[in-house]
């Protein structure tokens, strides 16, 4: 190429081209990076994410056994929504199961269904839905309605063929426990809250150790007394304070402007709260000792947001996921607190039914705190 | 040198990725000693005294500073010396009062305020207390370090170049400072570059490719080479320098301005190099010590010839 002296040269751009790839290549873990992020997306978007979520859970109740009753859950099983995991014979069990979030539905099947059914009372049929997040709710419970008309259509012939459609033999009646009225911001307020805390508590201590290492403070810390442990501390309990004020903040946007339920105790809450940062801010020290630097510690905070805010239940419903994607998404601390925090705000739920998703958050801390003292090093080996 | 050396480690090893950085190295420091740490760049002297702190552990070898051991009391040996690295490691988003607020609580000192405010005192920067450590400029910096790390009354500094880049009369200021603290009874183990350093410590040890080549006073190190040395002065010694480069006897020829040194290890065979040019006009020759510097390249000459 010829031209003029000052023009765009050719040899020049491939001189940054060529600098610029040697440099992408000797950055590793930005390359890998680059790479695992997409493949992650792909995979979580592609494979895990499912808002039609299908086979929930679902706690029966059968006060009296019968050939309507059989038919009925079988039924109900066919529609592909929900499945019976849970037999129960006291129904003052049912609301437990609910709150804890063990069952998303609970289907009652009351005394003298049956003789009602025969007699053309048309009898209630009572299904109580976890419906904090009406997403997850809403396909299984459309589905109800062709329930009624045709379950029994096979056990109502001869005399009583009379009975089938219209009206149908038997009334479903939907309760729609915890957020009635199917606020979807019932649901994604409270989450909120959660999400933010996972984004600004791994970044801001991830980037807070990593920055002392940037700028060549780290060895001065290095050569005082101080110890690991200590660190760590005070690079977390500074962010803990940011944490709450971060969680003040949603609660009171929550209750002003989103008119959010909060029926449980705002302690027992910030308990969960203050393991949850914990939890983060201590991933986000152990990623501080992998990064070289700042923007390998970002890109490290994303690669594991990605997945807390695909696979915990937040954006998708947590039941649509297939099996590996909620193993996943149950080692994730944000899993467990969304089902904390809406638990507690709108299920009013209390210590018993908190403490099963308290505890994978205070083990994942631990383990993580550990992993992260091993790798502190005291040393610039 | 009074009772046991502060600092006594004997064949320390230190490689990073297979490379030795560190061969061997042994070294005493006695107490209230200024002992300058020489050699070019790479030469292991930021890791040998990392491994003196306890930044970095030997791969092998050991020995103590101030009494500990230097593998197994690394905590106690933090609280003792005072570290001042290469580059400026404070916090420059911290006014000068807040990094030493800092330093004086990681250190437990008693009457914490009293201690900073003295500092500040010292330091001459009471009334810029407030002012942010990254705004200060090279010769501000270095102070405010070497007062953050006295901060705690070490018995040892090790100083890492502390006063690369900083101009003369800082760099003059600065050496006062670190003959007062010796006096005091503080050891010190000072790398740097320069030359004229070099000459105001007690004693000096000379390091090339991670060996330690040259130890004792400058005197000792200057006879201890065992070199000749002659000066020549006056026009064209420019070219002459590049005649006498590949003689015999002439190990090697660096000029100073005007002054050209030349010195070899055979004083002899060196006269004998020269003998020929010394009719030429206007040049002026006179045998004369070697100076600090012309041992130095000579060193680091025998070093490259004999480890590369």
């Amino acid at each position: 190429m010829t031209g003029p002296r000052d023009g765009l040269s050719r040899a020049r751009c491939l001189a940054m081209i060529i600098k610029e790839f040697i440099q992408m290549r000797r950055d590793r873990m930005t390359f890998a990076m680059m790479i695992g992020i997409p493949v992650m997306q792909v995979l979580l978007f592609g494979f895990a994410i499912n808002t039609d979520p299908k086979h929930l859970p679902t706690a029966l109740h059968v006060a009296e056994p019968s050939v309507f009753a059989r038919d009925l859950v079988t039924a109900l099983e066919n529609t592909g929504y929900f499945q019976v995991t849970r037999h129960v014979d006291d129904p003052a069990r049912i609301p437990w199961l609910l709150a804890s979030n063990q069952v998303q539905f609970a289907v009652t099947i009351p005394v003298g269904f049956a003789r009602a059914v025969q007699r053309g009372e048309h009898p209630v049929l009572l299904i109580e839905a976890d419906a904090t997040d009406p997403a997850a709710t809403g396909n299984a419970l459309a589905a109800l309605d062709q329930i009624a008309h045709t379950a029994l259509d096979r056990d109502l012939s001869g005399p009583l063929r009379s009975l089938r459609q219209p009206p149908p033999a038997f009334e479903v009646r939907v309760h729609r426990r915890y957020n009635p009225d199917g606020i979807t911001q019932y649901n994604i307020v409270p989450g909120l809250m959660g999400v933010i805390l996972t984004m600004t508590g791994v970044m801001l201590t991830a980037l807070a150790v990593t920055r002392e290492r940037e700028r060549g403070t780290m060895e001065n810390l290095l050569a005082m007394p101080v110890r690991p442990v200590e660190v760590m501390i005070g690079k977390i309990l500074p962010y803990i304070a940011v944490g709450y004020v971060q969680v003040i903040l949603v609660l009171l946007a929550a209750h002003f402007l989103f008119q959010v339920p909060m029926i449980g105790s705002l302690a027992l809450l910030s308990v969960g709260v203050l393991i949850f940062i914990a939890a983060n801010l201590a991933v986000g020290f152990t990623f501080s000792t992998v990064a070289g630097n700042q923007l390998q510690a970002m890109q490290m905070s994303f690669f594991f947001f990605l997945p807390s805010l695909l696979l915990s239940g937040f954006m998708f419903p947590f039941r649509g996921m297939p099996d590996w994607a909620q193993a996943i998404g149950e080692a994730l601390p944000l899993t467990h607190f969304l089902r904390i925090v809406r638990g507690i705000l709108l299920k009013g739920n209390g210590v018993a039914e908190v403490a099963p998703d308290l505890w994978p958050i205070a083990l994942f801390l631990v383990v993580i705190t550990i992993i992260a003292l091993n790798r502190y090093r005291l040393t610039l080996d | 040198m009074t009772g046991a050396p502060v600092i006594d480690v004997h064949s320390l090893n230190k490689s990073f990725d297979g490379r030795r950085v560190v061969e061997d190295f042994a070294i005493q420091v006695g107490r209230g000693r200024i002992c300058g740490f020489l050699g070019p760049n790479g030469s292991g002297k930021t890791t040998t005294i990392r491994m003196l702190c306890g930044l970095l552990t030997p791969d092998s070898g050991g020995g103590t500073c101030l009494g500990l051991d230097i593998l197994r009391e690394g905590a106690a040996i933090k609280r003792q010396v005072g570290y001042m690295t290469q580059r400026f490691s404070f916090y420059e988003d911290l006014s000068i009062a807040e990094n030493l607020d800092f330093v004086a609580r990681v250190y437990g000192l008693p009457r914490r305020r009293q201690q900073v405010a003295q500092a500040l005192d010292r330091l001459g920067l009471t009334r810029r207390s407030r002012q942010l450590a990254g705004a200060l400029s090279g010769g501000w910096k270095q102070r405010l370090a070497l007062a953050a790390c006295t901060l705690h009354e070490p018995k040892l500094l090790l100083l890492d170049e502390p006063t690369a880049g900083v101009d003369p009369v800082a760099r003059r200021d600065f050496w006062d400072q670190i003959h007062r603290l010796a006096e005091d009874g503080i050891t010190v183990l000072v790398s740097t570059h320069y030359m004229d350093e070099a000459e105001r410590c007690h004693e000096i040890a000379y390091l090339a490719y991670g060996k330690l080549l040259a130890r004792g006073t400058v005197a000792d190190v200057i006879a201890g080479s065992g070199l000749a040395t002659w000066r020549i002065t006056g026009p064209g010694v420019a070219a002459l320098a590049r005649t006498l480069h590949s003689r015999p006897g002439v190990d090697r020829v660096a000029l100073f301005g005007q002054t050209l040194h030349v010195s070899g290890q055979d004083p002899d065979l060196l006269a004998a190099a020269l003998a020929d040019h010394r009719a030429s006009d206007g040049l002026h020759f006179q045998p004369a010590p070697p100076t600090l510097e012309d041992v130095f390249i000579h060193l680091m000459g025998e070093a490259r010839d004999n480890f590369s």
